[in-house]
């Protein structure tokens, strides 16, 4: 064999591993006969969400556990405009609104004290139901597209996985992060005690699956909410729910606007 | 071209291609700090007797409520360096940068910087062993780190005893730092699990927020000076078993019951809000640490 030759063989082979490689690190399947089989977001997933998990509240304590005093605004960057929304809260006639659920819109809900539960409703669409206020968000994949509509508590959430190593090459590790946008969000409160967000917020959020030291799963979710109307600067709170084997504990309860 | 040069060149271009050799992330530069959460704890520090959402055992709550906010301005105090979990207690920005082998270029070690007090944590990358458990310990501590994806965990280790609330609750020399570092493009979030077995029943974990910055942070704190802060020569600020002034403190700002303000692992949970649910008195307005500036 000429020296031509089995160089060009040898760059190709390097090229074919190559190619194999990456395939196998974006989790390609090819069958016996060659068939790629399609991928979709449940089969590709590089963390696994789902099950049951409970809410720690080690940080904000007194803005989570129970419902702040009328005016406790400590750490939120509000605008003035915010202020003067939140100053006007009333625990009264919030009670006598007949809208409980304002602090448990996409922007708040995984700052509640509460337990999530986490399944595949398809392979493209991943649902989080809380215990807490009994409110479900869906989290699609892939080229979906929100149905025109009004704006809801829990908006239209699209969903992408994010890779470690950037998803490919024999040396990508297993992992990654589940990177949530949310928008056409109806206006609430990020606090209990009448801290507004408006209908122009934007929430990005960044699911991140962690072990506790003795091996337990925890979900960490960091959330950033950016607000034109009411905030200065985006809001950057992360929340963690730790892993149950069981759905113990899961506890059903309406939105309440005083507790 | 000769065979040599197209074997180069393949094996360049198969290794050039975007395959990782191992699935690491950057995470050098400056990280501005974000307080939002919990930013009164971080910032001008936490109420008086706040512990909760602490899982404390009674050895833990005992020493906490000995502690007096006045023994920090005893003139040998007032410099105390503080363990790695100062990074999660304190307020400050990150720095971080990676140690390279002179020879070999690969990396040894990742480095947080230091501040006024607190030592810098060195994340050694290169495989050695923590000491032994008998070797001397400090408020530095001996870190190491592996990668797990893309997210860098450092274990800590060798930790004098230190506050991991800097109001009195306190860590123990037999404490262990899990410190994870996960990047999303310019932010970083970093979460912190203390385990002590001398006064927590369960792990208490911390999280930190930061956004890339091109403000550079320093890699080290000024120099921390003493004063005469008003603590008389060979008092020892500290409040006897019952006798702490604070107990009732988060009862009378903020309604919430002693019991939860007291700590221990059931307050950190969503069922402590039955326990308390009737408790609790909402104040009619927040009258300290209010925020909303």
């Amino acid at each position: 064999m000429s020296y031509r030759i089995s160089n060009v063989l040898f760059v190709a082979g390097l090229l074919i591993a190559q190619t194999g490689l990456y395939a196998q690190a974006r989790g390609g399947r090819a069958g016996r006969g060659g068939a790629q089989q399609p991928q979709t977001a449940k089969s590709s997933a590089p963390i696994d969400l789902t099950g049951y998990w409970v809410s720690i509240v080690t940080e904000d304590w007194r803005y989570r556990m129970v419902p702040p005093a009328p005016g406790d605004y400590q750490g939120v960057p509000m605008t003035p405009e915010a202020r003067k929304i939140a100053d006007a809260w009333d625990p009264q006639k919030e009670a006598a609104s007949g809208d409980p659920c304002k602090s448990y819109g996409a922007p708040a809900l995984l700052r509640v004290p509460e337990r999530l539960h986490i399944t595949w409703m398809d392979d493209e669409t991943l649902r989080l139901e809380t215990d807490a206020g009994k409110q479900t968000r869906l989290f699609h994949f892939g080229d979906w597209k929100a149905p025109a509509g009004a704006p809801t508590l829990q908006g239209d959430s699209t969903a992408t996985w994010e890779r470690s190593g950037g998803g490919r090459g024999a040396g990508a590790a297993a992992g990654g992060t589940l990177k949530v946008t949310t928008t056409n969000l109806k206006g609430g409160f990020l606090r209990k005690n009448g801290v507004p967000y408006s209908d122009k917020t934007t929430l990005t959020e960044y699911f991140d699956l962690i072990q506790e030291p003795d091996g337990t799963p925890m979900i960490l979710v960091t959330i950033v909410t950016t607000d034109p109307a009411y905030l200065r600067q985006p809001f950057v709170i992360t929340s963690q729910f730790k892993k149950q084997s069981s759905e113990a504990g899961w506890n059903p309860s309406a939105c309440s606007a005083t507790w | 071209m000769t065979r040599k040069h197209l074997l180069t060149a393949g094996l360049a271009a198969f290794l050039s291609s975007g395959v990782p050799a191992l699935a690491e992330i950057d995470l050098s530069g400056s990280w501005a700090a974000i307080n939002h959460e919990d930013a009164l704890e971080r910032g001008g520090g936490p109420n008086p007797a706040d512990w909760a959402g602490l899982p404390f055992n009674e050895a833990g709550r005992a020493k906490a409520l000995g502690f007096s906010q006045s023994v920090i301005s005893m003139p040998e105090r007032i410099c105390w360096f503080q363990t790695q979990w100062h990074i999660a207690a304190g307020p400050f920005s990150l720095r971080m940068w990676a140690v390279p082998d002179p020879v070999t270029g690969k990396v040894v070690a990742w480095m947080v910087g230091a501040w006024e007090t607190r030592a810098p944590m060195t994340i050694w990358m290169d495989g050695r062993p923590h000491p032994s458990k008998n070797a001397p310990h400090d408020q530095t501590g001996f870190t190491t780190g592996v990668w797990k994806g893309d997210e860098l965990i450092a274990t800590t280790t060798h930790l004098k005893t230190g506050y991991i609330r800097r109001n009195g609750a306190p860590s123990s020399d037999q404490a262990t730092i899990t410190t994870h570092f996960i990047r999303h493009g310019d932010m970083l979030t970093v979460a912190l699990f203390m385990d002590d077995p001398v006064y927590l029943t369960e792990p208490y974990v911390l999280t930190r927020s930061y956004n890339l910055s091109t403000n550079p942070v320093a890699m080290g704190g000024p120099p921390c000076i003493t004063g005469d802060e008003g603590v008389e020569s060979g008092v020892v600020p500290h409040y006897l078993p019952g006798k702490n002034p604070f107990v009732d403190e988060m009862t009378k700002l903020y309604g919430i019951p002693q019991e939860a303000a007291l700590g221990g692992a059931e307050t950190m949970y969503p069922e402590f809000r039955d326990k308390i649910k009737d408790k609790f008195v909402m104040p009619a307005k927040c009258k300290k640490n209010c925020g909303g500036n």
